[in-house]
């Protein structure tokens, strides 16, 4: 450390000498004279979905000291698990297809693939809720054992998540006919959609993989 | 560039229309300097409180055979006079939990983040100003329930401000265990909703939205400690946030993630099993270290760019102190577990922690020497925002090196749990935390509401608060070594602790001449508010480029262009300069290299 401290104080550092940083800095071709250098918006999602992951990962180290006590005992996945899954890809694809649509001008159809990823994704919410029932009418509650408490809570959050989704999805629905293939509302909405696409893979492989 | 283009133009547009009518001006308002305030003067608030069940702990420390009738107006914490045990856990746990989270994480951070990011970046608001109203609207509904929980059943939560289960898991365990403890989590959840919406817009500020020239090298100290800090709130309370629902889970719909199995209360078996305990330390610490950072960093970037202002020399080392800001924060992710040396942890585990938290040393030490080296041989001008910033260097000092003994495994057996600890973290983290609020108000006072404040009441608010807490928590190094425990109701009760009544008795007195101290800087805020002499642009002749806006900033910051940036914001005393400051804007080849193309 003894170098960088004696530093000279009459050198002062001009330029970003971070690189990681200043290639997130540095936007479109104004390099760092530009005053907006990375879709703020589009940033600020990242950092979103950033504090999002750390959240699964808490729940995951939870999940993982926890199931090496004695008494977990693992709970069979309910099947319609695996059509709500199916639903979720499904409305991710819908939803690329109504951006590809909307990019090519071709509004309608816009309209009509993006209704449909919607309508698909409500259907892996209800769907999740049919897996509760399932469970419950099997007599495996919240509090039964460790995994289904950890079942319940963890497809619980990533409900929440996907609900909130839903709630964005109906603000951009609203103003669906106003939307032009140069609006970034679409871009935004997909990649928090996918994000918790992935996380629904990442909680069905933590919870009946590994 | 197209985006740079729309959100230029918006912000002009931002700019021209300013709210007119008082309740979106000044109550829910967007403009970052109102929001800033309104945090600042939430957290002074929430201070008040905290203080005061601190003079109530000390009362109780000092005196505990005396009787004070006059307090039995807080009906659930005394009985004729006397303090009800329970009350005494209430009061620890939530002196922690309001000065930790709802004051000096949010006065520095949430206070001084909002007022200065976006003047110090050159941008007329923070990226998302309606996510930033909405955080300061998410927070006082926190800070309402969390003071609600004194009213509220048997009491605020009594588990200590980390909450360590079984107390904070079982209802029945204590009076703070019931209704308290729930609201304890709901105020958190609040505080780290909103929390995460600040750090959000801080990040991408600060990534994206610097003025043209402001390469992140050229940024001042505070805004590298915003930018960290922010970094590390979004990291680690979503651990804190997951806890905090498994803690509600196993409290109120019969879960067992931190309950063990064959708890017994009051004579019954509980009807939990296998859950752990430690879990929930592991996870409280993965978010708790970092944000014991959280409140320093900003003390310490605000200390080095008040430092430079009344040394008039530049910064010394600015990549070294970027550099060990970086290595503290990274560092900070990596040592939660010698909060844990006590619990059984693998020794191995614990060496590696150990070595973890010596290696802090390493960056502290070099921001001491820098900043001993950038006082070395400068004229000091002692001005109260100066004198503050040298009281943050002292504590750092004194309270990095019991740091060092703590973060020792085979001593920390000894010192964990005792006023030794106690004594450590109001020096280093509470302390200094304080220290740089108090210099940060007094620096940045003009940008809140164009005044100064009043000097000669600052430098008396100092001197006495200075001394004072040294003479608080100095001594409890002493009793902590005597073996004094960190959450005991009545000491005495142990004769080996009796002979140590005297010094907690000083101690209280100390205590009580740094609360009442406060009302110094209480008076001098309020009246320097409204009847302040009226300052200048630039009263420091500082050369950050916040002192080129007027003081106060108006809605959109700065009244025409955004100025462009040329140089760091530590150029004094630059050989050839008309004055002995050049201002960050001045495109004069002289100082900054970086100025010169």
């Amino acid at each position: 450390m003894a170098t960088p401290a004696l530093d000279d104080p009459g050198l002062p550092p001009g330029r970003g000498s971070l690189p990681a940083l200043a290639v997130v800095g540095h936007g479109g071709g104004g390099g760092r004279d530009s005053q907006v250098r990375f879709d703020p918006t589009r940033f600020g999602l990242w950092a979103f979905l950033g504090t999002i992951s750390m959240l699964f990962i808490g729940f995951t180290s939870a999940y993982m000291l926890r199931r090496a006590s004695a008494d977990w005992a693992p709970i069979a996945a309910p099947p319609i698990l695996w059509l709500n899954t199916t639903l979720l890809a499904l409305s991710s694809v819908a939803l690329e297809a109504a951006r590809q649509r909307l990019r090519a001008w071709k509004v309608t159809a816009a309209r009509g693939f993006f209704g449909l990823a919607g309508a698909l994704g409500a259907g892996f919410v209800i769907g999740q809720f049919g897996a509760w029932r399932t469970l419950r009418a099997q007599g495996v509650f919240l509090a039964t054992n460790p995994h289904s408490s950890f079942f319940y809570m963890l497809t619980g959050v990533h409900v929440l998540h996907l609900a909130g989704g839903l709630v964005w999805f109906l603000a951009i629905a609203a103003r669906l006919r106003r939307l032009t293939p140069g609006d970034d509302a679409l871009g935004l909405f997909a990649t928090y959609w996918h994000f918790l696409g992935f996380v629904w893979a990442y909680l069905l492989f933590v919870l009946f993989v590994l | 560039m197209a985006h740079a283009e729309t959100h230029a133009a918006e912000a002009h547009g931002h700019a021209d229309h300013a709210p007119q009518s008082f309740i979106w001006k000044y109550v829910f308002s967007k403009d970052h300097k109102v929001i800033g305030i309104q945090y600042y003067v939430t957290a002074m608030f929430m201070a008040l409180i905290a203080g005061l069940l601190a003079m109530t702990i000390r009362l109780q420390l000092a005196w505990p055979e005396k009787t004070f009738p006059s307090l039995n107006f807080l009906t659930k914490g005394y009985t004729d006079g006397v303090m009800n045990p329970e009350f005494y856990a209430m009061l620890f746990t939530m002196h922690g939990t309001i000065m930790v989270f709802f004051v000096l994480s949010t006065a520095p951070v949430s206070g001084f983040g909002n007022m200065l990011i976006p003047l110090q970046v050159g941008a007329r608001d923070m990226a998302f100003p309606f996510l930033n109203g909405l955080s300061f609207w998410t927070f006082l509904p926190g800070c309402i329930v969390i003071l609600s929980s004194f009213f509220v059943g048997a009491g605020a939560a009594a588990g200590g401000w980390t909450s360590y289960p079984p107390l904070s898991a079982l209802r029945s365990a204590v009076p703070g265990s019931e209704m308290g403890q729930t609201l304890w989590i709901i105020g958190m959840v609040f505080f780290i909703a909103s929390f995460t919406m600040g750090g959000l817009n801080f990040v991408t500020t600060i990534l994206n939205m610097r003025t043209k020239g402001l390469s992140m090298m050229r940024m001042p100290m505070t805004l590298w400690a915003m930018f960290l800090v922010a970094v590390l709130g979004l990291l680690s309370f979503p651990a804190l946030t997951a806890a905090s629902l498994m803690l509600l889970f196993d409290r109120h719909f019969g879960t067992s993630f931190f309950i063990p199995s064959g708890l017994v209360l009051s004579g019954q078996v509980v009807n939990h099993q296998g859950g752990s305990p430690l879990l929930w330390q592991h996870l409280f610490w993965f978010l708790g270290h970092p944000e014991v950072y959280i409140l320093m960093l900003p003390a310490l970037g605000f200390t080095s760019d008040i430092m430079v202002a009344f040394c008039r020399k530049p910064i010394f080392g600015y990549k070294a102190m970027v550099g060990a800001m970086l290595a503290i924060s990274g560092l900070s992710f990596v040592v939660w577990g010698h909060h844990m040396f006590v619990s059984g942890m693998s020794p191995y585990l614990g060496m590696a922690f150990a070595v973890g938290t010596m290696l802090i040393a390493v960056p502290s030490a070099v921001k001491t020497f820098n900043w001993l080296a950038t006082l070395w041989r400068s004229r000091i001008i002692f001005k109260t925002p100066m004198l503050w910033a040298m009281g943050v260097v002292s504590l750092f000092i004194s309270g990095g090196l019991s740091g060092i003994w703590l973060g020792q495994t085979a001593l920390d057996i000894h010192f964990h749990d005792t006023y030794f600890v106690v004594a450590h973290f109001h020096l280093i983290m509470a302390g200094a935390a304080l220290f740089g609020v108090f210099g940060a108000t007094a620096f940045w006072f003009p940008k809140m509401f164009g005044r100064m404040m009043n000097d000669t009441l600052g430098k008396i608010h100092f001197w006495f608060t200075f001394l004072a807490y040294y003479c608080t928590f100095f001594p409890m190094h002493y009793i902590g070594l005597a073996g004094h425990m960190r959450r005991i109701y009545d000491p005495y009760q142990y004769e080996f602790l009796k002979n140590l009544q005297p010094i907690n008795q000083f101690i209280t007195i100390s205590a009580f001449i740094l609360g009442a101290s406060q009302i110094l800087f209480f008076i001098n805020y309020f009246w320097s508010a409204f009847r302040g002499e009226k300052a200048t642009d630039n009263p420091w002749n500082a050369a950050g480029l916040e002192w080129t806006t007027p003081s106060p900033p108006g809605h959109g910051n700065w009244p025409g262009e955004i100025p462009e940036v040329h140089r760091w914001p530590f150029d004094y005393s630059v050989p050839g300069a008309e004055k002995d400051f050049v201002l960050q804007t001045d495109p004069a080849p002289i100082g900054d290299k970086a100025g010169s193309h």
